[in-house]
Formats: C-alpha cells, sequence, structure tokens
C-alpha cells in the first residue's frame, strides 16, 4: 500500500470538511477523488502534501506516519490548480527548482531538466518565462516540475479546471499518457465526473466530507452504492420500490401504481425493504407503440420533450401515472433509430439485467 | 465643452506652475553670478565651489548622509520583515502599531520622541537618537510597499516553493525574496529620501551641536536665502529626484514580474 488514510478528520470550527475518511491507495494507481464543490477535497489534498493537519487519524505513506513531517521532506508533490509557476524563473529552471533543492549539481539537473520538458512537448520553451506561456503550456510545465524528480506521490487539484473545453479533452489523454509512462501515483482532485471517469483506475465520490463509493469507474457509474452517487454521476432515473420478490438472478420490484418490474439481483436485499430503481437514461429504449420488442419491464407513455444532440437525442417521457423518465437514443447516421416528437404516443422499456436496486 | 477645455487647460498650468516655479528658480539661481536673489547677472558655479569649501555644510551632509544610510537600511529589514508578518499571519494589532507612525502628524511624532529620549530613556540627543527617530517614522513606509507586493501574488507559489522540497529559509531565499525585491528595493529608496530631506522630526531629536542638511539649510535661511542656500537645495532636489525616479523605474517591474 502507497498511501494509507486512517479515519482522517479536519474541523474548521463547527464545519467538519473532511470526515472520517479512510482510503487505502497502491502504487502505480491513477486515483480520483470526486465531489462537488466544498466536499472537502483540497482540504484532503492539502492534508496528504502537508500544508494542514488532521484533528483526528493518521496518513501513512509506505507504512511511515507522515504527522509532523514538513511538505518540504515528503516524497509528494502537488500541481496547484493556478498553476503556481515561479514568475521570476524561466521554464527551466522552474522545473529544475525542485531538484536543486534537492542539492543536485548543475550537470544533473540539465540532462534531467531537458528530459522532463521533452516528455512534457515543451523543449523549446526552456528558456521562455511563464508570462509568455498560454494555459495549457503552463499546465504542463507545471506537471514537468512536479515530475522531475519522480515523487513517489503526485497530487493535482482540478488541474483541468482553468483551461478551455478543447484544451482539456487533450491534457486528459495527455495525464493518462504520462501517468502510465512515469509509473508515478497521481492522486487527482476534480468536480467533472466525465473527467474522473475517462482518467481514473479507481474514484472515490466524496460529499459533505465523507466517502461514499471508492470504486472502478464503470462500477461506480453502473453499480452506484446509493442516490447520490447515483446522481452526482451522469443523469439516473430514480424511482422509488419495494422489493417484492427477491432469488438469487433476480429482484421483484413493485413501483406502486406503475406494476412490478424485475431488476438484477442485489447482495442481502431482502422482500419488503424499500429503496430506489436507479436507471441510466441509456438503458431505456424507445419505440413506436406496438412495434416493440418483448421486453420484461414495459410501460406506455407520452414524450414530452426531445432534444436532438447530434450523436444522441434525449427524450423526457410521460408515463401514465404522471412520473416522467430521462431516455437516451443513438442516433447512428442513415439506418437511424426513429425519431419521435413531443406528443409521440411510445412504449419504453428495458431489460430485466437493466437498472440497480439502491437501498 | 469647446469652451471649458482650454479653461481646464489653463487651470492645469497654473497648479503646475505654482509647483514648480519655485523649484525652478532656486535652480536657476543657484547658478545666478550675484550674491543678491534679484535679478539675472550671469552664469557662475562659484556657490557649489563656495558650499565645497563650506565645513560645517559638509559635516551637516555627512551626517545626512549617515543618518539616511544606516537608518534606511534598518528600516528597510525591520520594515520588510513586518510587511511579511502581517501578509503571512495576518494579526490584528500589528498593522495598525506599523503603520500609524506614516499617518501621524510629524510634529507629534518629533515632540513624544524627544520627550521619550530626554525623560525616558536619559539619551543625550545626537546621531544615535536621529537615526532611531528616522527608523521609526520609515518601517511603516518599507511595511505598506512589501505588504502590497505580497497581497498582488498567488499564494500557491510559496507553498508551491515546499511542497517542491524547500525549506521555509529556502524558499524565502529563492522565491518570496527575488519576487519581494523590487519593493524591497523601493521601499528602502522611500525610505532613504524622506530621512535626507526630513526637517521636523531631526529638528526635535538633533539635540545641540548635531547638524543635518535640512537643519544646516533652515539655519542658514534664518538670515537670508544666499544663493548658496539655493546651491545646497538644488543638490538636495536632484538627489531626491533620482532616487524617486529609479523608485518609480523598479515599480513597474514589479507589476510585470507577476506573470
Ligand atoms: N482554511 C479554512 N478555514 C475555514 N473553512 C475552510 C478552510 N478551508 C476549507 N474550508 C471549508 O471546508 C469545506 C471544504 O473545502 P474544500 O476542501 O476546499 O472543498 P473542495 O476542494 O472539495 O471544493 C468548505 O466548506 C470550505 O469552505
Ligand atoms: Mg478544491
Amino acid at each position: 500500500m502507497l498511501l494509507e488514510l486512517r479515519n482522517v478528520t479536519r474541523r474548521f470550527g463547527a464545519l467538519a470538511a473532511v470526515q472520517a475518511v479512510s482510503l487505502d491507495i497502491e502504487a502505480g494507481e491513477f486515483f480520483t477523488l470526486l465531489g462537488p464543490s466544498g466536499c472537502g477535497k483540497t482540504t484532503l489534498l492539502r492534508m496528504i502534501a502537508g500544508f494542514d493537519a488532521p484533528d483526528q487519524g493518521d496518513i501513512l505513506l509506505e507504512g511511515a506516519n507522515l504527522a509532523g513531517t514538513p511538505p518540504e521532506r515528503r516524497p509528494v508533490h502537488t500541481v496547484f490548480q493556478s498553476y503556481a509557476l515561479f514568475p521570476h524563473m524561466s521554464v527551466a529552471d522552474n522545473v529544475g527548482f525542485p531538484l536543486l533543492m534537492s542539492r543536485r549539481t548543475r550537470e544533473e539537473i540539465v540532462p534531467l531538466v531537458r528530459e522532463a520538458l521533452a516528455k512534457v512537448h515543451l523543449a523549446d520553451k526552456a528558456a521562455d518565462y511563464p508570462h509568455e506561456l498560454s494555459g495549457g503550456q503552463k499546465q504542463r510545465v507545471a506537471l514537468a516540475r512536479a515530475l522531475v524528480n519522480r515523487p513517489r506521490l503526485l497530487l493535482l487539484d482540478e488541474p483541468l479546471g482553468a483551461l478551455d473545453a478543447k484544451l482539456r479533452e487533450e491534457m486528459r489523454s495527455e495525464l493518462i499518457r504520462l501517468q502510465r509512462d512515469v509509473g508515478i501515483t497521481f492522486v487527482f482532485v476534480t468536480h467533472a465526473q466525465t473527467e474522473a471517469l475517462a482518467l481514473s483506475h479507481r474514484i472515490a465520490v466524496m460529499n459533505a466530507g465523507r466517502v461514499e463509493q471508492v470504486d472502478t469507474p464503470e462500477r461506480i457509474y453502473e453499480q452506484p452504492v446509493n442516490r447520490f452517487v447515483a446522481e452526482f454521476i451522469g443523469t439516473c432515473n430514480l424511482i422509488d420500490a419495494t422489493v417484492a420478490a427477491a432469488t438469487a438472478a433476480h429482484l421483484g420490484l413493485d413501483l406502486g401504481t406503475l406494476g412490478e418490474v424485475v431488476a438484477p439481483a442485489a447482495p442481502g436485499i431482502a422482500v419488503g425493504e424499500r429503496g430506489t430503481l436507479a436507471l441510466r437514461p441509456e438503458q431505456i429504449r424507445l419505440s413506436a407503440r406496438g412495434h416493440a420488442e418483448r421486453l420484461r419491464n414495459q410501460f406506455e407513455a407520452t414524450v414530452r420533450e426531445s432534444l436532438y444532440l447530434g450523436d444522441v437525442t434525449h427524450y423526457s417521457v410521460a408515463l401514465a401515472n404522471g412520473r416522467t423518465l430521462q431516455a437516451l437514443a443513438a442516433n447512428s447516421g442513415s439506418a437511424r433509430a426513429q425519431l419521435f416528437s413531443t406528443g409521440d404516443a411510445v412504449t419504453v422499456a428495458w431489460r430485466h439485467d437493466a437498472g440497480h436496486f439502491l437501498r | 465643452m469647446t469652451l471649458k477645455l482650454p479653461l481646464l487647460w489653463l487651470l492645469a498650468a497654473v497648479v503646475y506652475a505654482f509647483l514648480y516655479v519655485p523649484l525652478a528658480v532656486v535652480v536657476l539661481f543657484s547658478f545666478n553670478d550675484s550674491a543678491l536673489n534679484a535679478g539675472w547677472v550671469g552664469f557662475t558655479t562659484r556657490w557649489y565651489e563656495l558650499l565645497l569649501a563650506d565645513a560645517d555644510m559638509l559635516s551637516a551632509a555627512a551626517n545626512s548622509l549617515l543618518v539616511a544610510t544606516v537608518a534606511s537600511i534598518a528600516a528597510t529589514i525591520l520594515g520588510t520583515m513586518a510587511g511579511l508578518a502581517i501578509h503571512r499571519y495576518r494579526p490584528r494589532l500589528l498593522p495598525a502599531l506599523v503603520l500609524t507612525p506614516v499617518a501621524m502628524p510629524e510634529i507629534l511624532l518629533g515632540v513624544s520622541l524627544l520627550l521619550f529620549f530626554r525623560q525616558v530613556l536619559d539619551l543625550t540627543l545626537g546621531l544615535a537618537s536621529i537615526v532611531i527617530a528616522h527608523i521609526t517614522f520609515s518601517i511603516g513606509f518599507v511595511a505598506i510597499v512589501v505588504r502590497a507586493r505580497l497581497q498582488g501574488m498567488d499564494e500557491a507559489i510559496f507553498e508551491a516553493a515546499r511542497d517542491l522540497g524547500a525549506t521555509p529559509w529556502r524558499s524565502f531565499r529563492h522565491v518570496t525574496l527575488p519576487l519581494i525585491l523590487p519593493a524591497i528595493v523601493a521601499g528602502a529608496l522611500m525610505a532613504f529620501t524622506l530621512s535626507i530631506d526630513d526637517f521636523v522630526i531631526t529638528f526635535f531629536t538633533a539635540g545641540v551641536g548635531v547638524t543635518t542638511l535640512p537643519l544646516q539649510i533652515y539655519s542658514m535661511i534664518k538670515v537670508a536665502v544666499t544663493p548658496e542656500v539655493n546651491a545646497v537645495s538644488t543638490l538636495l532636489m536632484a538627489l531626491t529626484l533620482t532616487l524617486i525616479a529609479v523608485a518609480a523605474r523598479i515599480a513597474p517591474e514589479s507589476i510585470r514580474a507577476r506573470g
């Protein structure tokens, strides 16, 4: 285990910014802290970097407790959202700074800096000053600087937040490549769920100072543990349900006036339990009434709204009891699925193995 | 509108004339080949030669330079520390303590320092008391400039230095100090200028027998405004303007370096 957080708590007055957070992060992992603004991500990162200390709990790096170790003595570097480049130093001197601080000689520093800059495609900017660089270039310098003397752990606090959309996508691929390339453990902070899904080996979803779920992106998306995670990651239809039947393979869920549906089995769920059925919009299929393929879970509905988005069409449909569902249909070019418009009578359906019961 | 604009220009011209014509006259008459400040007779540098032969004047100038150098160095070190502390620790009382002398009427500061030196410390007034007094009123100016510079900078820069392996001292030496250096130099020049032409506070804290340039000029014009006074005033003015020009050149530098 590279990094262990054990019951880490940090309070600011009455506010518990981080509450009893426990995490295990493996060497070589791209680990993401994902959560809405103000949920305590930065506070957690600052404690790992050593700028702040937990009120309770321990932070261990390779088994050694970090308590009392100042930031400069932790083999942990941070990429700040504002980049925090030294404005009075050239790009090369910025990147060489951590090497200079670890008392390497000039002869050692020069080739290492060159190599680090080449890794982020900035070999030709060595003599430039930070104010001459674009946002994306500053970002790359900050990365090169933080990686040049190979820390055990790299912390990134919303590093893509200040970039425009196009650049952000580019830097996303760049980050993955860089992380796999250098093999250094990344702890990445973001409030953007697509970023988290695209980049991470594992994600910790945080809410109000607590960790709600730690899992792979697929499991976070497909098997959220609660309503918060389900709603925070992408769009999700949440329908109140009572467990009517539970077998090894399936759950029978009573949706009240809508009747019964079948959902995949979940461990430890007993008949009579009340909870929520979580359904992703892309799991719901729309067809013209009467032309539906036979699926187990099927309802009559009316299209309330349709938004054509190019690659997909986003529908809002109303069920017989007035409840609306969000559905997403892929538009596959010329042989595309039939497009519906407001007022169309349709059948909505989803497979027996789609959806996810939340307690 | 069309009528008002020339009027505004005229007004501005009058205001600037009031500010600069007396200064220009002093400079002009310091080169006037006449002992009377009346009409232009001819060009000469003899008043400057006279100045260089005036032992009292030279000793006053030496005192002024000594006081200004020592006081501005001390005030710069203390003021920089105060500026850093105010920025870093955001204390409640310290800013008021450091910055009040800047706004305090000089006469009040002069009188209270005099009382303090004589009655409380029982100090013999002289160069030392002048230096201490000048440090007192200069610290605030340096602190203000240094703090303003720090406030304009991204706090993460200093954290980044520590994060990347710099001890507090090395972080100060390699990052903080170079970044606030323009402010420190500007503050030092300000402290030097304030010290070298200070009259009121120096008057109260000089005691007998010790004199600085402004005090010397004052004692001379009690008799008459001689061309020699014009000459020494011109030199003082030249020195002050040079320092201000240097400080002004450094100030925009400090803005550019923010990246
Ligand atoms: N130094 C501080 N003093 C007081 N409150 C703070 C401090 N730092 C953070 N907070 C509060 O703690 C909570 C979590 O903040 P933060 O960790 O910055 O959230 P995030 O990075 O997830 O947006 C917020 O409510 C914030 O206002
Ligand atoms: Mg944050």
